[in-house]
């Protein structure tokens, strides 16, 4: 008898429908999976058999053929078990097939017969619904995250007992599917990392402003201990809160990465601090069956680099057309796969070898410096927009109360993009620093006065030609912080103090000298 | 061409002295670390033997091999391979070389020039006063950010006095010296250890270019030599020589800087120290200088006291940069040269934090600040 029952694989950030087919024929008994799986796939077989049996059903003594369809995909992991079984059932006329049909199935069994979580429980809901089936059977931990998938009955069943039963039966509890409650998806987590723990640090947390309103990666520079990481943990509770889409999208990432214990939907940025270890394909994603990278795994919130200068050249080169084009693509074989990076790129880095740089303690000469700028001066400078140097906090500080809280930075930060959404209305950027060269000649005015001083600036070699816009691109930022129309010179002058030394990234040479400044001070 | 003509500057024996020293570079090394580190004074007996002599120390019994080796050289070929490297060679026969070399015991016996030939002849004239003014600004070079900011500040104020810098284009202070006197358009030569046709450090290629089109290059070296360790205080003997005065800016117990000064004071030229904390290594030379009578060097104005002289008596302290600027530029300047210099030691708060970084940024354009890594600020040193 033939029996075929409807999955789905996870493929990249989508769900592929795999039909699985079980035929059971006189012959000697033997239990056959085709159809590229790969060993847990085919180590399925003992986990049915004994699961079919512990469950009180009959495992047929017969000649057992299991086919995973397309044949051509390859296929992993131990999300078929369940639909083998449920297909084995079916096929050896112990649950009525007919019912099958509208079901998709998917989860991991155990052998006595419980259903076990796998990850991605969104996508299979997803592609359930667009494949135009009525439900969706998965283990009860991951109803929860499915639900929030509309269009289908998600039914949570905890074994393969249960989930033949409610298979069968037409009044079957289901699982209410609901929309992700905007309410839920802005709350800014209570518990996470707050400013409001912060003492002294003042001119790091305003760069954090303007980085957090602009949407710009920066660079934090200084000696070790300072607290950088401690600080770049506290981006995302400043960083606006996530919209219902972009909550489901972070909740879908993570459900795929298998990072998603609770099933609930997730309220707050990711923040991921990879270690400078990594290789290129952990960073963006990669693997013969690829699994999202950190980049992905921080998509809507930060990726933290700490020691920029260990990280690995292939590594960094990596992550570049991720930044740009905020998605990954990764060919492996014949598949080509498309994972989300939208994140916002924060670095830390010593300021020099020893780490003691400017203070009498740095035994550092001048080769050193070099050698340790020409090791930053990599792929990722250039989406750099902000480096400010984190020194330690000093004694007093401890003793003051906060410099400033998440929530009501978060007001200001969440003014400053509403700003720039009018402005932006109609281009391709969603915030400051994703503005191209055009759109930033086309729409940051300057006054008179921010114009001489960036073209002073400029005349000084102290901003290159792309530096020049990156800077104009945080002075944007910091006039829509100060709910200016214009840029107004200080906010030139703030945004030149934010810039990465010209002088670290051309090597060394002299820059012209003024005369008439030199003159008028004199 | 630049710098190089069809006219005769050097004899053949003086070039021929050149290669000869040239080609026993490496048993010069060997007999110095022999004497171990006690042996600049054998380096400079050595160096002032007249060739025979050299040759009998150094070449010993291979002498005759040596001898017919330099004898095959043809000065015509010399002076091609001098044209061919664009270097100018001066030796001390003839009077674009600079007379005051002849105080040493040991003078070199060519000058090979790189970039304008001019810029040494100033230097020329028959006795010390007659040529024009120099002075030697050279330190160590695992300089601090302070410490490189004061030899680019001497530099430029010594360049802009119309004196021109003589140091060695080494990484740190020596560097920062030439730097200054290039911004501030003043003149500057460099010494170097091998052949003024070469750029070291390689580092400082984009240096090297600059003073050899605005200024000049020289070194005692034939054309193409790589230095070895024994030529490092051998020209420094030549940068005492060409200045007056020798300055030096930060230099650690054991420094290469501080044989420059003791040759300046052989010499009986003006030595002057930039003192520093009692605690940095990096001022322990300088201070013991300065214990030993060396004059007190803080800004460019004791320099030229020193030098010049005459209008240093009646001259004000240098003006306050603050003055003259609008209220909270100023008030930031005063913080930052009373050592509050970074943005953090600055502000409180985030909006104090903003308000403060526009008006460094803007003392940083108007060239009276300077950022240094580490996230500090420096006076602009004058």
């Amino acid at each position: 008898m033939l029996a075929s029952v409807t999955t789905f694989a996870i493929d990249g950030m989508e769900s592929r429908r795999v039909t699985v087919e079980v035929d059971i024929r006189p012959g000697l008994p033997a239990f056959t999976i085709v159809g590229l799986g790969d060993r847990a796939v085919r180590e399925a077989r003992e986990r049915v058999h004994a699961a079919i049996l512990n469950s009180g059903f009959e495992f047929p003594q017969r000649r057992v053929t299991v086919n995973l369809a397309p044949a051509h995909m390859r296929k992993a992991g131990p999300g078929y078990d369940l639909a083998i079984a449920c297909g084995v059932l079916a096929a050896s006329g112990q649950i009525p097939a007919h019912t099958l049909a509208g079901f998709a199935v998917f989860g991991e069994l155990a052998l006595g017969g419980d259903l076990r979580p796998c990850r991605g429980a969104i996508a299979v809901a997803e592609g359930a619904v667009k494949a135009g089936l009525g439900g969706l059977v998965v283990p009860p931990e991951r109803a929860a995250e499915a639900a929030l998938v509309s269009g289908l009955d998600i039914v949570a069943a905890g074994s393969l007992a249960e989930a033949a039963a409610l298979i069968g039966d037409d009044e079957r509890p289901t699982v209410q599917t609901r929309r992700p409650d905007p309410l839920v998806a802005g709350r800014a987590s209570v518990d996470g990392p707050d400013l409001a723990d912060v003492r002294g640090h003042a001119s790091v947390i305003s760069a954090l402003i303007v980085a957090a309103a602009g949407g710009h990666n920066m660079l934090m520079s200084g000696p070790p201990g300072v607290g950088k990481t401690m600080l770049a943990r506290r981006l995302p509770s400043i960083l606006p809160p996530l919209s219902p889409d972009e909550a489901l999208e972070v909740t879908r990432v993570q459900s795929v990465a298998g990072l998603h214990p609770s099933g609930e939907l997730v309220a707050q940025r990711p923040f991921r601090s990879p270690h400078h270890m990594i290789s290129a394909s952990g960073l963006v994603g990669g693997g013969s069956l690829p699994l999202p990278g950190e980049a992905t795994l921080a998509h809507r919130g930060v990726l933290f680099l700490d020691e920029l200068s260990e990280f690995s050249r292939p590594a960094l080169e990596a992550l570049r057309q991720p930044l740009e084009d905020g998605r990954a693509t990764i060919v492996r074989g014949q598949r080509t796969v498309v994972y989300p990076t939208v994140f916002m790129l924060v670095a830390a880095t010593n300021p020099c070898p020893c780490g003691h740089a400017g203070s009498e303690r740095c035994r550092c000469t001048e080769s050193d410096l070099q050698r340790h700028r020409r090791r930053l001066s990599g792929p990722l400078l250039d989406r750099l927009d902000i480096l400010v140097d984190v020194g330690r906090p000093t004694a007093e500080d401890f003793g003051r109360g906060p410099t400033a809280t998440s929530s009501e930075v978060g007001e200001r930060v969440v003014a400053a993009r509403e700003r720039q959404a009018r402005r932006l209305e109609g281009t391709a950027a969603t915030c400051n620093a994703q503005m191209d060269a055009r759109t930033v000649r086309a729409l940051v005015r300057l006054d008179r006065a921010a114009e001489t001083t960036l073209r002073l600036a400029y005349e000084r070699g102290e901003v290159s030609a792309r530096g020049r816009d990156r800077c104009l691109r945080v002075a944007q930022t910091i006039a829509d912080l100060a709910g200016s129309d214009r840029v107004l010179h200080d906010h030139v002058h703030i945004a030149l103090g934010y810039r990465l030394d010209a002088r670290a990234t051309r090597g060394e040479s002299v820059p012209p000298p003024a005369p008439e400044i030199l003159g008028c001070v004199a | 061409m630049r710098g190089v003509t069809g006219e005769v500057t050097a004899c053949d024996a003086c070039l021929r002295r050149a290669w000869l020293v040239a080609r026993l570079a490496g048993r010069l090394e060997i007999a110095r670390l022999k004497r171990g580190a006690a042996s600049s004074g054998r380096l400079r007996e050595i160096l002032a033997l007249p060739d025979e002599r050299v040759l009998t120390v150094l070449a010993g019994p291979d002498a005759p091999s040596v001898v017919a080796e330099l004898e095959a050289l043809d000065s015509g070929d010399l002076r091609a391979r001098c044209s061919a490297a664009q270097l100018t060679p001066a030796c001390r026969h003839y009077p674009r070389y600079p007379a005051r070399l002849a105080d040493l015991p040991d003078p070199p016996a060519v000058l090979f020039i790189a970039g304008r030939v001019e810029c040494l002849v100033e230097l020329a004239g028959g006795t010390l006063d007659e040529g024009a003014t120099a002075v030697a600004v050279v330190g160590t070079r695992r300089a601090s950010p302070d410490g490189l900011e004061v030899a680019r500040g001497l530099g430029r104020g010594i360049g802009a006095a119309g004196v021109t810098v003589v140091s060695g284009m080494a990484l740190g202070v020596d560097s920062a010296a030439h730097a200054g006197a290039l911004e501030a358009r003043g003149s500057t030569i460099a010494v170097l250890a091998g052949g003024a046709d070469r750029p070291y450090p390689a580092s400082k290629r984009a240096l090297y270019r600059s003073i050899v089109e605005q200024h000049c290059v020289v070194s005692e070296m034939p054309p193409g030599f790589t230095p070895m360790r024994w030529c490092f205080p051998a020209r420094n003997r030549i940068i005492a020589g060409l200045a007056h005065a020798t300055v030096v800016v930060e230099a650690a117990e054991r420094s290469g800087s501080l044989i420059t000064a003791e040759y300046a004071a052989d010499l009986g030229r003006e030595v002057g120290a930039v003192p520093g904390p009692v605690s940095s290594w990096r001022s322990a030379g300088t201070n013991a200088l300065l214990r030993d009578g060396a004059t007190l060097v803080r800004h460019t104005r004791d320099v030229l006291d020193a030098v010049v002289g005459v209008e240093g008596a009646a001259a004000a302290p240098p003006a306050d940069p603050a003055a003259g600027l609008e209220p909270r530029l100023a008030s930031v300047l005063r913080a930052v040269a009373g050592g509050r210099d970074t943005l953090a030691a600055l502000a409180g708060t985030p909006d104090q934090a903003q308000s403060t970084l526009a008006a460094l940024t803007e003392l940083e354009l108007l060239g009276l600040l300077r950022r240094v890594p580490g996230g500090r600020y420096l006076p602009v040193a004058r």
